[in-house]
């Protein structure tokens, strides 16, 4: 089985990093979250409920919708303001990629570790921009919020194409799909990693790979 | 077609589409009630949650796509449609968008109903809570208040697209396939906002009284055109009183989540409490720009300085009602000079060749929409262009083709030249919510500032000759203290 891989990019102020990135990560993982599963005695399992909550952003016209889990956003929230750090530590015109990876463990037999398998990688290409005055900045503001609409349809474009989807697992195999450490809802299992390059557009020292999930520990 | 798939899968499949298009519907209005919507997750399932998505469900809106339904489903052929529009206080009203729910005859008469058409159903109905946020008609919707609402109309059959005027356009939210059919819900919205002078809108009764938040029933009476929509804010009927809409309490069915995990196989059902009924208030929303390309000009007021006036109090809805002469409102009064008007053209693409022809273009229109500073606009350098057009006061009245379009009526007399039509005058960037017509105030008050004294030939050749008297004894106290000075210039080195 392939990898399903999407691209998306954007071109935002560096005070737009934040949202715009949350934006379209919230947005994918609205799809790709479900409500925790309940398994029931004669192999079945009833779901629970996934809430929505919208989000006007500050610096950019747009509204987006993501799921009601704080949890859920404490964690994409950490990983999208460390790369939003590595950015402007990277310098004023930086460039970067931050991608969310969809994937599944397959069970190894010892002494070999869990494979983690992605079956989807939605990668978000952000380019930096420096704005000369307050007018530029306003129009920044509409067009990125233009943008980001533009973006969500992608995004929606491709989930309904209904391609490969993990199959829904057993009890004991849940882990290997789901992550169920949230209390409140179910996304899959994923995982969040950036990159950086300068403005030569060369991968430097500084490119770093920070996982959310250690999925090469024993 | 129907004979492949089993009695329990039909029914299944009925159920899920009856559903889903009642919480499409549910889903669309909400987005247009003009408040940020929030429901929780909950890790329990209650059984009452469609399709596994926290969406509330409003009782008239459910009555009212029900009552569209008339007892049917979405089917080839039978399009549900949810139509948005948007009413001025003047009566005026324009389409936004139309959702279509609809069927065609494609069939995937392998897939399973029970477990895949309902998991996709509820991504569908994901992605329409995204796609509904990023759509122009939201924006406006979050801005509706005391001068415009948002409307749905709710109607079962054939797609109708001839109100979205020219150039609209179309964005597929998704589609799920079935053993009957592929269920596709899509959108087409306006992409031409401009209140041009030929235009397409419809004249009806205007709204009176309409400060939304305090009705009990809804803004429009049973006698409206079916064709006039419903209001997407009013405060639903109150629990207590049982309401029109007794809500979903005799009809809901539950629905069933139970699924197998391997291989599918049937779903068992298990009675549950029907859910509670739901009030919701709506919030109404003060008035705002909205990012299309249009101009508003703003409505003139009559006598006395200008000074902000403050928005309208909750109940306070004179300014939307049939005005008296001398009420505030969107009328026009004939010009003595000086007359401010400050028009802001929303579209940054839009630069017009001649900017009074532009302007002439708008002026049928006025007091539709009520600016906010503080909205995000960006004004063009159009209203740099009409502050320009502005006269002082003491300079002899010069018609001008901006003013001379702005007669809506007869002249009030000649007698009108010391009496100052001032017009809500609101400065950039200024906010209402901070000192209000502060940055306005001040405009004023430094536009006509006098000549400054040094400027006067009498003082200036005064304060000449005084300097030159004194430079004697200027000069001698700095070859005195010539030493200091050295010293002080060194320091600097």
């Amino acid at each position: 089985m392939n990898c399903r891989s999407e691209v998306l990019e954007v071109t935002v102020e560096a005070r737009q990093v934040e949202e715009a990135m949350l934006a379209l990560l919230h947005t994918v993982l609205l799809h790709r979250s479900t409500g925790k599963f309940h398994y029931k005695k004669e192999g079945t399992y009833s779901i629970g409920t996934v809430g929505t909550l919208d989000i006007d952003c500050d610096f950019i016209d747009f509204t987006f919708v993501r799921v009601s889990s704080e949890e859920l956003d404490r964690m994409i929230r950490k990983a999208v303001n460390e790369f939003k750090d590595a950015l402007s530590n990277s310098g004023s015109d930086g460039m970067g990629q931050i991608s969310l990876e969809f994937y599944q463990k397959k069970k190894s037999r010892w002494p070999f570790s869990d494979e983690c398998i992605p079956w989807e990688v939605w990668s978000i290409k952000v380019n930096v921009v420096n704005l000369a005055n307050e007018q530029e900045r306003q129009i920044c503001l509409e067009k990125v919020g233009e943008k980001l609409g533009e973006k969500v349809i992608n995004v929606v474009e491709v989930i309904n194409r209904h391609e490969y989807l993990p199959k829904m697992p057993t009890q004991s195999e849940v882990d290997n799909v789901f992550d169920t450490s949230l209390k409140d809802v179910q996304p899959y299992l994923y995982k969040i990693s950036y990159q950086i390059t300068d403005t030569l557009g060369t991968s430097v020292s500084t490119t770093m790979r920070r996982l959310i999930k250690d999925t090469l520990a024993l | 077609m129907d004979g492949d798939l089993s009695l329990q899968d039909k029914k299944d499949l009925d159920k899920f589409i009856k559903f889903f298009a009642l919480k499409t519907v549910q889903v669309i209005v909400q987005a247009r009630l003009g408040e940020k919507i929030f429901t929780r997750s909950s890790s329990s399932p209650t059984g009452s949650d469609w399709f596994n998505l926290a969406i509330k469900d409003i009782p008239e809106v459910t009555h009212e796509a029900k009552k569209a339904l008339a007892g049917q489903l979405p089917g080839i052929g039978r399009s549900m449609c949810v139509e948005i529009s948007l009413k001025t206080s003047e009566g005026d009203s324009m389409e936004l968008e139309t959702w279509c729910l609809e069927m065609n005859e494609k069939c995937d008469k392998d897939i399973k109903v029970s477990y895949t058409v309902y998991n996709r159903l509820s991504v569908l109905l994901k992605s329409l809570l995204a796609i509904t946020r990023v759509t122009p008609a939201y924006k406006l919707s979050r801005k509706q208040g005391h001068d415009y609402v948002i409307l749905y109309r709710i109607y079962f059959g054939e797609v109708q697209l001839t109100g979205l005027g020219e150039g609209f356009q179309s964005v597929r939210v998704g589609v799920v396939g079935t053993p009957v059919g592929t269920v596709t819900l899509s959108c087409a919205y306006r992409t031409n906002l401009a209140f041009m002078s030929s235009r397409q809108f419809q004249r009806s009764a205007p709204i009176t009284g309409i400060i939304v938040d305090h009705f009990v029933d809804p803004p429009f009476n049973s006698q409206r055109p079916p064709t006039m929509g419903h209001p997407c804010n009013y405060r639903a009927p109150d629990d207590e009183e049982g309401g029109p809409f007794p809500g979903v309490q005799d009809s809901q069915e539950v629905c069933t989540t139970s699924f197998s995990t391997s291989p599918p196989s049937q779903v068992s059902e298990r009675p549950l409490a029907p859910p509670p009924l739901l009030l919701l208030s709506f919030i109404p929303v003060t008035l705002s720009f909205f990012s299309f390309p249009m101009l508003m000009l703003y409505p003139v007021k009559e006598g006395g300085v200008a000074s902000s006036p403050a928005p309208p109090a909750p109940g306070a809805d004179a300014h939307l009602a049939d005005p008296a002469p001398n009420t505030p409102c969107s009328r026009y009064y004939p010009p003595p000079p000086p007359r401010l008007l400050h028009v802001a053209c929303l579209s940054r693409s839009l630069t017009p060749a001649d900017p009074l022809e532009f302007l002439n273009t708008f002026t049928r229109k006025v007091g539709a929409f009520v600016n906010k500073p503080n909205a995000q606009v960006c004004y063009m350098t159009l209203e740099l262009l009409l502050f320009s057009l502005v006269h002082p006061p003491d300079s002899p009245p010069c018609p001008s083709p901006l003013q001379a379009s702005l007669h809506s009526e007869s002249s009030e007399g000649s007698g009108q030249q010391e009496d100052f039509v001032m017009v809500d005058f609101r400065p950039a960037f200024s906010k209402d919510d901070l000192l209000p017509m502060d940055l306005g105030t001040f405009y004023r008050e430094f536009q006509n500032p006098p000549q400054l004294a040094s400027l006067s030939l009498n003082i200036s050749s005064q304060s000449m000759a005084e300097d030159l008297d004194s430079l004697p004894e200027k000069l001698r106290i700095y070859e005195k203290n010539i030493d200091e000075f050295d010293a002080f210039v060194d320091m600097l080195q």
